[in-house]
């Protein structure tokens, strides 16, 4: 099947008599914020019937805890550059549960579909595959939060005093988690899109990731790295998925700076968004399932 | 099943096809597995991050100096190359035949079923691994300007084997549950994550965490051990006991294969 019949059958139900573009689109947008709520539950159902993987996948989720171990050994013998022993393990709870939060699985999902060929399916539901895509992953948000319970009650009671009482700042965590999260897919979706393109996709991704988890402070807070590998480290877009959060939770930053992150993560957000939106486009135009 | 034909020599001539027909299934990819070579060597400096933070704030955490972290380290990359290379994707393989019934195919054939399934799989993308762990453990031997005894070199590489018997042991204990409950397979993954944990020196921890990596789970054994033989530091009672251990596991790990294909009926039955 051919990217323009594709295009035409997601939108061709809504059959206006005038179907300029922008009217289209429009209501195309309406259409999908009707289908929101159905989507949401199909996903959340799916993430209940695979409840057993979800909690092992969470429970693989250790690297902090790793580093933890290592760093709470050499605080032992006193603080490192203003971290304790207490300190590292705010740190690195939160990091962990920010983490568990703001995970998705779009890339793996994306490029099997487009190397099977099932991604035609997709095109033939009358909305957008990414928009589904999206909806299903944050469908699994509720369920890792009540799997984290038992995790944010460890942290609250062992970083009780490293936690921020700034009412602001709380204010600021739940925007920046949602900015974090779509980052998060917005990269995942680009490289998930890219497999139209090159075959390679999944190496593109391993790569963002072995630079993120040096970049984004999951493996090292980033104020221990050295000043000019910090000074790069706050400008890439790898802090706003992780380390950015933390800071907020830790009060690492005052008011005024976390309005302004907020600001850069954002325009991260909206950057990503429109590259995966371009980039989906241009793909479409290349895309022939197989027996197409 | 199949084993009165099994003899030692026959397993060897078994073990060498399976390597032969492996390998070349893979290397047709070859691009790929290039790919995932450079990509081996850029997870391996991702690890090395911490490290190199760590020595930067620190001369010695909890007695170890930079060279010898980075030598268990060095048997860390070691083992794990073994584990993704051949270990977990051939296991992973089993539940594959167990969940679609085609385990029977591999029953059938003259040769332990065990064997077979074992070395099913190899990834030579972690063959950088390899390297990348003798290059590190020889750096490490380097700055500590120290070169190991043949007695110190033949410990080190008898507690390796230990490890590998224990880190396989594992791994066949994990799989003969998933004969009974077939949604276990993500077990492998978790024990791959706590593996995550032998790539420091076990003394690192302490109280009950010290207890278990030593005792129940023996990542203490699997890296911590075998890099202080190279270093002359590991005591004659401790390799004893630790090749003990090793033993047990493989035992146990044997009994647990043999007693979940007694219990298995295929698929259709």
């Amino acid at each position: 099947m051919s990217a323009t019949s594709a295009d035409a059958l997601s939108t061709n139900h809504l059959g206006g008599t005038d179907s300029p573009r922008t009217r289209d689109t429009r209501s195309a947008l309406s259409h999908a914020l009707r289908a929101l709520p159905a989507l949401l539950r199909t996903g959340f159902a799916a993430v209940l019937a695979y409840r057993a993987e979800i909690l092992i996948w969470m429970f693989t989720t250790n690297m902090p805890l790793v580093m933890l171990a290592l760093w709470a050994a050499v605080a032992r013998s006193g603080p490192v550059a203003g971290y304790t022993q207490e300190g590292f393990t705010a740190y690195y709870l939160a990091t962990l549960l920010v983490r568990l939060f703001t995970g998705c699985w779009v890339v793996y999902e994306l490029t099997m579909e487009i190397r099977q060929g099932t991604l035609a399916m997709r095109l033939l539901r009358p909305i957008h595959p990414l928009l589904a895509h999206a909806a299903e992953n944050a469908a699994a948000i509720p369920v890792r939060l009540v799997v984290c319970t038992p995790l944010i009650a460890i942290f609250v009671y062992t970083s009780y005093a490293s936690i921020t009482r700034d009412p602001i700042l709380w204010l600021c965590v739940p925007l920046s988690l949602i900015g974090a999260w779509m980052i998060t897919f917005g990269v995942m979706a680009i490289v998930g899109t890219l497999a139209l393109f090159v075959e390679s996709a999944m190496g593109l991704f391993q790569l963002w990731l072995g630079l993120s988890g040096v970049l984004s402070g999951y493996l090292v807070p980033l104020d221990l790295f050295p000043e000019r590998v910090r000074a790069i480290a706050l400008l890439l877009p790898f802090r706003f998925t992780l380390s950015f959060p933390v800071e907020l939770v830790l009060g690492r930053v005052d008011r005024m700076q976390a309005l302004q992150l907020l600001g850069a993560q954002w325009s991260y957000v909206v950057l990503f968004a429109v590259g995966t939106v371009l980039l989906w486009r241009a793909g479409m135009r290349r895309f022939g399932a197989f027996g197409g | 099943m199949a084993s009165a034909r099994a003899s030692p020599g026959h397993g060897l001539r078994v073990l060498r096809a399976l390597a032969r027909t492996s390998l070349a299934l893979t290397l047709q990819y070859r691009l790929e597995v290039l790919g995932e070579g450079l990509l081996s060597m850029l997870w391996l400096a991702t690890a090395l991050v911490p490290v190199w933070v760590v020595f930067g704030k620190r001369g010695a955490v909890e007695g170890w100096s930079y060279p010898e972290m980075l030598l268990v380290i060095a048997w860390f990359t070691l083992l794990k190359a073994f584990l993704e290379g051949t270990i977990n994707p051939s296991l992973l393989a089993v539940i594959a035949h167990v969940r679609q019934g085609t385990l029977d195919f591999v029953l059938l054939k003259p040769a332990d079923a065990q064997l077979l399934v074992s070395f099913s799989k190899v990834e030579p993308s972690k063959l950088v691994d390899v390297f990348s762990a003798f290059a590190l453990a020889g750096f490490a031997l380097h700055r500590l300007h120290r070169v190991p005894s043949p007695l110190d070199l033949a410990a080190a590489l008898l507690l390796f084997l230990a490890a590998l018997a224990v880190l396989y042991s594992i791994a066949i204990i994990v799989i003969s549950i998933a004969f009974v409950a077939v949604r276990v397979d993500n077990l492998i993954f978790l024990f791959g994550s706590i593996f995550d944990l032998a790539r420091w020196p076990s003394t690192i921890f302490r109280g009950t965490l010290a207890v278990i990596f030593t005792y129940v789970l023996p990542l203490a054994l699997m890296t911590t051990y075998p890099a202080l033989a190279l270093l002359g530091r590991l005591r004659l009672p401790t390799a004893l006991g630790a090749l003990a251990g090793a033993l047990v596991f493989t035992l146990v790990s044997r009994a647990a294969w043999m007693a979940s294909l007694r219990r298995y009926t295929s698929a259709s039955s």
